[in-house]
């Protein structure tokens, strides 16, 4: 590491003094980058997951549904924010509506294949002992696709923590805000890091939340686990 | 353009403006940049990938540490790996930028690129190394030509990711069709901003068709039925594992 000692002293990667001396707007940028990923991944949730219901009762629509947000996804980030942005204004808004439509495609694929791997005899179980489609998917379907789902949501929580710094093209990107400010102050590269670490260390920490739910969530998984 | 016109209109207007197509900065030019950073970008990633995926799936090895590199890419922020690496030895201009997108187009390679040659069926590779076929010949004879498809899928998600991906570059004044969002932000023209993303959406819809014709056309035909939507699946799929 000796590379280290020919960099200019007064632009090192990180510094715990700029940490000290900006701990309030680097908490404003987190608390921002949280509320906006959480927002976002439950709106898409509760959109997402009755669309891969619906798509797990009615066969045919799954060609459809998943074909529609399959464009969505492929329409880049920058592009969907430029075409909400001149009607929503420069505002949280703006940013939220995009992660929803990215996280949605994540989600109700992930659901919809949760969904089909219930297996078919214990299905066919439910339908004996006299479940209606409602209790059924209450009881047996939900239950089961919970790992399913949970992957979505996990997979969703991950792209859209990293995903939230593009919000920074209308002023609200969280921890993007501190990346492209430190960027644009002559090169601070304290302010760059300190916005990264905490970018990768937040998806983490939800991620592991995430998982940590979905063991809750699923005990029979885990007893097979430990065979 | 009066101001009464709504975004639509003053988008309208803006494409149909010859002076903001030509010259330097014009829509040609940007797209022209676009996929020049995309392009090299994509082959840095091939370059990469290909050759560990293809190896870790000969010797059968490393699925785990695949998936832990493709859940990992996916909680880096592009925007960070932009504005980091021009701060590194790398220096500014373009080798950044397309560094930057080849790291988020190994993922989806190296993972079909695994899986494909990984998924050979056992049976072929055993009357393949039967006939005395040795392990090079058999990688080169056997394995790659019935991982096509894969690989195929693969390379279109890299594509399509790394166009999409790239619109980002703008951020830090990296060129490509994103300057012109940038700049419609920067000027608060609303007829320039849906004027770039429907030029950005357009483009990212056409490569997304016109790969996965490729793909279609590249995947013999006993294993199109099978393989069908590899292409994106793949990429979900690896990650669905490690959970």
């Amino acid at each position: 590491m000796s590379f280290l000692a020919y960099q200019d002293p007064g632009n090192p990667w990180f510094s715990w003094q700029y940490v000290r001396d900006n701990g309030d707007t680097i908490l404003a940028a987190l608390r921002e980058h949280v509320v906006l990923t959480a927002e976002s991944v439950a709106i898409a949730a509760a959109v997402a997951i009755p669309l891969a219901v619906l798509a797990y009762w009615f066969r045919p629509l799954t060609g459809p549904i998943l074909a529609f947000s399959g464009v969505l996804y492929t329409i880049p980030s920058l592009a969907l924010f430029a075409f909400i942005a001149p009607y929503l204004g420069i505002g949280e808004r703006t940013v939220v509506v995009p992660l929803v439509l990215y996280a949605l495609l994540v989600v109700i694929r992930n659901s919809l294949a949760g969904l089909t791997q219930v297996p078919a005899d214990v299905r066919d179980a439910a339908q004996g002992m006299g479940y209606g489609r409602f209790a059924r998917l209450g009881r047996i379907d939900l239950p089961l696709a919970v790992p399913g789902i949970l992957t979505g949501l996990r997979l969703a929580t991950v792209s859209t923590v990293a995903l939230v710094t593009v919000g920074v093209v209308v002023g609200h990107g969280g921890l993007g805000q501190l990346i492209l400010l430190g960027f644009q102050s002559n090169y601070y590269k304290a302010e760059i890091m300190t916005g990264t670490l905490l970018c990768v260390a937040l998806a983490l920490v939800l991620d592991l939340t995430l998982l940590g739910v979905g063991r809750l969530l699923t005990p029979w998984t885990r007893r097979r686990a430990a065979r | 353009m009066s101001a009464t016109d709504t975004p639509i209109q003053q988008a309208i207007t803006w494409l149909n403006d010859p002076l903001n197509w030509a010259g330097p900065a014009g829509v040609w030019d940007r797209l022209g940049e676009h996929l020049w950073i995309s392009g090299a970008a994509v082959a840095l990633g091939c370059l990469v990938a290909w050759p560990i995926g293809v190896w870790l799936g000969h010797v059968g090895r490393g699925g785990g540490a695949v998936v832990v590199l493709s859940n990992l890419t996916l909680a880096i922020p592009v925007l960070a790996l932009l504005t980091i690496l021009p701060l590194t030895p790398i220096g500014f201009g373009k080798p950044p930028v397309i560094i930057a997108l080849a790291v988020f187009a190994v993922p989806p390679l190296l993972a079909n690129a695994y899986t494909g040659v990984r998924e050979v069926d056992p049976e072929v590779s055993e009357a393949a190394r039967g006939m005395g076929l040795s392990g090079g010949q058999l990688l080169r004879r056997v394995e790659l030509p019935l991982a096509v498809p894969y690989l195929a899928a693969g390379f279109r998600t890299a594509v399509v990711q790394v166009v999409a991906t790239a619109t980002l570059a703008a951020f830090v004044n990296g060129g490509g069709l994103g300057q012109i969002i940038g700049a419609g932000f920067g000027l608060q023209n609303p007829g320039q901003i849906i004027a770039g993303g429907f030029l950005v959406a357009l483009l990212a819809l056409l490569v997304e068709g016109i790969f996965a014709v490729m793909q279609r056309a590249v995947t013999p035909r006993p294993l199109r039925r099978a393989r069908r939507g590899a292409g994106r699946a793949e990429r979900a799929a690896p990650a669905a594992i490690g959970t």
